[in-house]
């Protein structure tokens, strides 16, 4: 396989123009959590009921994405597979840059931002959320690392150890991720051990269909060449990865429901919770897991790559709905407290929590996502990230 | 007349029952006047486990005396938006889908032994004090609102705006995450929390305070003597605060 | 055009050498009742600070509420004018807000804490040996 090649691309009004573009959504964002900060929360839709809301199911997205977005670096060095190497260096960068963008929206979100600090230095080891600060640092040490080993060939050979460390450590730090929901004994529609291997097969998922998305906007925008026989691998990979994510969720809902205790909550996300139900059916199912599918095995689609970036673009959008119905979905059904018995109280005990958007919390999802694209798109102006031409000869 | 044997038998009923209801009431009047307040130099010992019965058969559905206590003890009147207020403890009215039956009581953090607020707090802001009252370290919360995911009793609010006029033994902050901290700076001083103190007062009798851990006090004695339900019992958290007659 | 610049710039340079000579503006700190902190003033104005983040875990967390050393203790002095009227946080007279004006360093005590003092409640003294880490064990009352 011929050596390939790697450069940084050059500066064009186009690319000037996307970096206009994200920087205006990065500053509404930053607007957006001074706005919800300065006034504090009741300008949001989140209250006492729904506690975590847009900006949550952004930022969850961002991070379970980051750590799936490694994924392609993982194949071409822990799993050997030559052919993804070219694309490791890449894959690095949108890992990197998700987390940021994902974790930015997370602190600004916070009640006291200014006590950032505090969380640095303060731990309680029992939390989940203390070991996902170690986890979410550490993920950036390493793959920074894993870079240098990528791209300095005097370390070149510590890429296959440290590229073990760090799918190792994206799957601890998926776990936690997952675990955060998974721990709330609380709740009826979280307390589930399958929240960790759910958001596992949710990250591969997300990684990679981020990860085509960016690599084909790209390649397109540079008009650097790209062969259909490697896009067609991670076509079938994004393939099996939603079909995975499809059986874990189907498994969620089917054992809930079997039991008597979560059927009562588990009618509600499905069936008559409104937006949620809505979201989880259309957003979820049909948008994000089935109809790309299609457009993924169907032989009229073959080789198509619209028909891969659509596929791609829903993935996304099912995956901010996913996201939707297991944070939202999750807070909106009641805590049982007194099983058998209608419950009522000034606090809303027993009602089904309903929950609005508000425009900054979505300015601020919008904004850290905008953040994640820019780092990509600063980081592979000024350092050799993307291989200058990737055509079917120089894969095979 | 004579008196009639009937006569006899109803003034000897009449006095027993008088003596009964104020021996059965005695200790839990002269009781209340609780332990001395611990000494202020002093750090709070586990030795003490503060606890809460309710007997909702003393609850009425229209009363809220124990919520509008707590109100004007900590200052969290609201802002006009009952959706983002703070609500430390509020009444919660329970229907009996079988069998119509209904329930009245009031709801608060429950100080738990094992509170799984404590367990998911990041910074270790959420706290058990060695006397079992489970708090907020304001000066380390940063807002997360993981508690608040965590608890099942949904005890926490979160503050979502500017506060100014705060009670000068109650900070409360934009930012930041309370709930009902068991009228902590009262039982240092000595006395009940103020829910308890307004139940009281109006005649109601339907909380009583006390140390679990003492066997002389009247709250363990009722523990002992009728039957008592930790909300959620499922959980295995080990609640500080008990109800009769659910 | 490095020219043009190099005169304003040595002025500034030269302001710290005017203040010197005793003309910066200094804080004017407000009042407080009683005639003595519980320690010494120059101790305080060097780690109040240090005091504060210190004793606020012993309160909050072991429910050590020694009067002399606690933070409604201080404002109940603090936060009066000469005449025992209470001062608000929007004064610039306030004696916290003052001096942190002044030092531009902005307390985050009084989102939460309130900064009126305790109606009918005297502020208490301690004897100075408190910042020699004894706890304070003469205590003098302030009368309102």
């Amino acid at each position: 396989m011929k050596r390939t090649r790697y450069l940084e691309i050059g500066t064009s009004g186009g690319y000037l123009l996307l970096l206009a573009m994200l920087g205006a959504l990065v500053t509404a964002g930053a607007g957006a959590a001074w706005f919800m900060e300065h006034n504090g929360h009741y300008v949001t839709g989140m209250d006492n009921q729904v506690v975590w809301g847009m900006p949550h199911v952004f930022a969850v997205f961002l991070i379970v994405a980051a750590s799936g977005a490694l994924n392609v670096a993982s194949i071409g060095s822990v799993f050997a597979k030559v052919e993804y190497k070219p694309l490791a260096r890449l894959s690095g960068l949108l890992a990197i840059a998700l987390l940021a963008g994902g974790l930015a929206i997370l602190v600004l979100d916070l009640g006291r931002p200014d006590r950032l600090i505090v969380a640095m230095t303060h731990y309680n080891f029992k939390s989940i959320f203390a070991w996902n600060i170690f986890l979410y640092n550490g993920f950036f040490l390493i793959v920074a690392i894993y870079l240098w080993t990528l791209m300095d060939r005097t370390v070149a050979e510590y890429g296959k150890r440290i590229g073990l460390l760090a799918i190792v450590w994206r799957l601890v730090l998926t776990t936690g991720t997952g675990s955060i929901f998974g721990f709330l004994v609380a709740r009826q529609a979280y307390d589930a051990a399958i929240f960790a291997p759910y958001f596992i097969v949710l990250s591969l998922a997300f990684g990679m269909a981020t990860f085509i998305l960016v690599m084909l906007v790209a390649f397109n925008g540079t008009r650097r060449a790209l062969g259909d026989a490697l896009l067609g691998r991670l076509r079938n990979l994004l393939g099996v990865f939603i079909a995975i994510a499809l059986l874990v969720v189907a498994t969620y809902f089917l054992t809930n429901l079997y039991a008597a205790e979560h059927q009562a909550t588990m009618r509600m996300i499905l069936l008559d919770g409104g937006t949620i139900t809505a979201t989880f059916w259309v957003g979820q199912i049909l948008l994000g897991s089935l109809t790309p599918l299609g457009l993924i095995y169907h032989p009229l689609f073959r080789d198509s790559r619209p028909a891969l970036a659509t596929a791609s673009v829903l993935v996304v959008l099912g995956g901010l709905a996913t996201m939707y119905v297991i944070i939202i979905g999750g807070q909106s059904v009641p805590l049982v407290l007194f099983p058998g018995m209608e419950v009522s109280s000034s606090f809303f005990d027993g009602a089904f929590n309903h929950y609005a958007p508000s425009l900054p919390e979505i300015a601020l999802g919008i904004g850290g996502s905008a953040l994640a694209l820019l780092l990509v798109a600063l980081g592979v102006r000024v350092l050799p990230f993307l291989p200058d031409a990737l055509p079917d000869a120089a894969v095979d | 007349m004579s008196e009639q044997p009937i006569d006899r038998y109803r003034r000897r009923l009449l006095g027993g029952a008088i003596a009964t209801g104020t021996l059965t009431l005695a200790p839990g009047i002269f009781l209340h006047r609780l332990a001395e307040a611990k000494p202020d130099a002093e750090p709070v010992r586990s030795i003490v486990r503060w606890g809460l019965l309710v007997d909702t058969t003393r609850c009425a559905s229209d009363c809220t005396a124990c919520v509008d206590a707590c109100r004007d003890e900590h200052g969290w009147t609201g802002h006009g938006r009952p959706r983002s207020d703070a609500q430390w403890i509020r009444k919660v009215e329970l229907h009996d889908k079988a069998t119509g039956r209904e329930v009245s009581l009031p709801m608060m953090c429950q100080h738990c032994a094992e509170p799984p607020c404590v367990d998911v707090c990041p910074t270790g802001a959420s706290f058990k004090r060695a006397d079992g009252i489970v708090l907020v370290d304001k000066h380390i919360c940063i807002g997360c609102r993981y508690c608040m995911m965590a608890c099942p009793y949904k005890a926490r609010s979160f503050i979502h705006e500017d506060l100014t006029d705060q009670k000068p033994h109650s900070p409360r902050g934009k930012g930041t995450v309370e709930s009902c901290t068991l009228c902590v700076h009262r039982i240092d001083a000595g006395q009940q929390p103020a829910c308890v103190e307004a139940c009281n007062r109006d005649g109601h009798g339907a909380l009583l305070f006390g140390d679990l851990n003492d066997r002389n006090s009247a709250i363990h004695q009722a523990l002992a003597e009728v039957p008592t339900t930790q909300v959620r019992a499922d959980l295995g958290l080990d609640l500080g605060v008990r109800y009769q007659g659910l | 055009m490095r020219r043009l610049l190099t005169a304003p710039l040595l002025l500034l340079l030269a302001l710290p050498a005017t203040a010197a000579e005793g003309r910066a503006p200094v804080p004017q700190i407000g009042p407080a009742q009683g005639e003595q902190c519980v320690a010494p003033v120059e101790f305080m104005r060097r780690n109040h600070m240090e005091l504060i983040l210190h004793q606020r875990d012993e309160t909050v967390h072991r429910g050590i509420r020694t009067k002399g050393q606690s933070l409604r203790n201080c404002i109940n002095c603090h936060a009066v004018d000469a005449a025992g009227q209470p001062v608000s946080l929007d004064d610039p007279e306030h004696f916290c807000v003052s001096c942190h004006r002044y030092a531009a360093v902005r307390p985050d005590c009084f989102q939460c804490h309130s900064g009126e003092p305790e109606p009918g409640v005297p502020g208490v003294v301690g004897t100075g040996a408190w910042s020699q880490g004894l706890a304070a064990t003469d205590h003098r009352e302030v009368e309102r």
